[in-house]
């Protein structure tokens, strides 16, 4: 069974803040609505928690750590879901039922299968 | 048997008039049974070549389709043995698929067979670009180099194109399936949108919009029917015997456009959608003099339409508009307006009162800047080029676009503007695509 993460881009969104409230109600609902294909997901902290680790040199080289993302979006990554879905028009159906579908924009994207 | 068996009929001819007519649904069978269409357009042009070295041996069979869909299945599992790659359930299975299925496939099934390739091809998840080199390729049998000549991109850039296409399909799971009810009409709207572009890259391609054109020709100096040297390759093409590779885009389309109506019956959409290829390709030999220069609508020798083709168009475009609910297609609209032009003997008899009418519903749908233009035009062509000039002035977004400065050249000229309209002419200039356009500017703005 194909899987697929579901992106989700949005303006940039504390979930934890109370005025969140009411769209976390939405996520929520969309969950339990598709609960039979999420495997997996998490909403994110704020871009501002970002942090970048980036090795310089090559593999062994040094550690260089980042603050926050690369540049200031309009939308960001702000959460994911990993769905389990029999093709990518069932995980589009599901996608589109994502809140963030109208509040901003959700990737779709098929995950590699692990070869086991 | 020997190849007198084959009571005169000629391999390579047999096999030509074979993949014209039924490569696809052979094509769309072995798909639906390996679910992998790289792997079944291999299998499927394997077959062809094999088809073609049997066939010169053993004369041809009496059932030519039915022998290329074997051979086709059989070359499946071959490929399969071959390959390392896939897991062995997966190849297994597909083995099992392709060696159960039924010799002759049921009607049903051979028309959903269609639906799905069309509706993968026309995937809208896959880059419109991308669609309409598929649909070119997969679809209509061009080869990739026959569809990188027609929408003018080299022979690597549309393999590439192609490539990225299928893996695209394989990867991200676009299943071989015809949508369920509730995706149908969007998806039908993008198989439309698709078929129409691939319409006018034909025309792009062929006529008055290819950059660097050296001659325009209307279709007209193209023999029907012509083909190939006969001899030049060892196996024939496997695409329709039609005119030169770019020139018979438009028909493709409309070939589909017909195929889809026929799959679907009484879609307005699709009925929209064929009503105006038709009704626009209707004009074909009158938008072209014999010297390659446009001629346009209303300058148009009607007598060069093609009769049969405007009949049908018509008779489409009513069926789509009396099948639309109160939010009409769009393609129904445009089969509309195109119906009032060739219901007309002249341009100066046209209805433009209905025209206008119905680019407000169009526009009501579609409120781009192009329509716009078009309906400033045909407000023009009424009567009214002051109302007109009005209108296009203050339409934004078209600064880049050819037809709205030329547009405004003829309306300022009309209105008797005369160096406005040479300063307009001039931006039409810098903008144009081709040698035509540069003289239809020529002629009707002589500097």
């Amino acid at each position: 069974m194909p899987s697929y993460v579901a992106l989700t881009y949005t303006r940039d969104v504390d979930w934890t803040a109370p005025e969140q409230a009411a769209e976390m109600q939405e996520y929520r609902d969309f969950g339990r609505d598709a609960e039979a294909v999420i495997r997996g997901g998490a909403a994110l902290y704020p871009t501002q928690t970002a942090t970048t680790v980036r090795v310089t040199g090559g593999k062994g080289g040094d550690v260089v750590i980042g603050d926050g993302p690369y540049a200031e979006t309009k939308e960001a990554l702000t959460g994911f879901y990993l769905l389990e879905c029999d093709s990518l028009d069932e995980a589009i159906r599901h996608a589109a039922a994502i809140p963030a579908a109208w509040n901003g924009v959700v990737e779709v994207r098929p995950t590699v299968p692990t070869l086991m | 048997m020997t190849a007198t068996d084959a009571g005169g009929t000629d391999p390579a001819g047999a096999l030509a008039a074979l993949l014209v007519a039924e490569r696809r649904r052979v094509l769309a069978t072995v798909i639906r049974l390996t679910g992998d269409l790289a792997l079944a357009e291999d299998a499927v042009q394997d077959a062809a070549i094999s088809a073609l070295e049997t066939w010169r041996r053993l004369g041809v069979p009496p059932n030519p389709r039915a022998w290329l869909t074997l051979a086709a299945k059989r070359r499946v599992i071959d490929l399969l043995r071959r390959e390392g790659a896939r897991p062995n359930k997966e190849r297994e299975a597909i083995i099992l698929a392709v060696q159960r299925a039924p010799d002759e496939t049921p009607p049903g099934i051979v028309r959903d067979d269609q639906l799905r390739l069309i509706f993968t091809c026309c995937h809208p998840a896959l880059a419109q670009e991308a669609q309409v080199a598929l649909s070119l390729h997969v679809l209509c049998g061009l080869s990739v180099a026959e569809v990188a000549r027609a929408l003018l991109v080299s022979e690597a850039t549309m393999a590439k194109r192609l490539t990225r296409a299928r893996r695209k399909i394989a990867d991200a799971g676009i299943r071989y399936r015809v949508p369920d009810a509730g995706e149908l009409p969007g998806r039908l709207g993008a198989v439309a949108t698709t078929v129409f572009l691939l319409f006018t890259e034909g025309y792009a391609s062929r006529s008055a919009d290819a950059p660097a054109l050296v001659s325009a020709r209307p279709e007209s100096s193209v023999p029907p029917g012509s083909q190939a040297p006969p001899g030049s390759a060892a196996l024939p093409p496997p695409t329709a015997p039609s005119g030169p590779p770019g020139a018979s885009v438009a028909e493709e389309a409309i070939r589909l456009g017909r195929l889809l109506v026929e799959l679907m019956p009484g879609e307005p959409v699709l009925e929209g959608l064929l009503a105006t290829m038709l009704l626009q390709h209707s004009r074909l030999r009158a938008r072209f003099d014999g010297d390659g220069d446009i001629v346009l609508l209303a300058d148009q020798d009607r007598s060069l339409w093609d009769r049969s083709r405007v009949a049908e168009g018509i008779e489409l475009a009513a069926s789509a508009i009396r099948g639309s609910s109160i939010r009409p297609e769009r393609f129904a609209v445009t089969a509309a307006i195109a119906a009032c032009h060739a219901l007309a003997a002249d341009a100066a008899t046209t209805d433009w009162d209905a025209i206008i009418a119905w680019y407000d519903v169009l526009l009501a749908l579609d409120p781009s800047p192009v329509v716009r233009l078009n309906r400033a035009a045909a407000l023009a062509e009424s009567g009214d080029p002051a109302a007109a000039l009005a209108v296009v002035d203050r339409i934004g977004g078209l600064d880049d676009y050819f037809w709205f400065h030329a547009t405004r050249a003829e309306l300022l000229r009309r209105l008797g503007r005369h160096p406005e309209a040479g300063a307009a002419a001039l931006v039409a200039r810098e903008l144009t695509g081709s040698a035509a356009q540069l003289r239809l500017l020529d002629r009707r703005h002589p500097s």
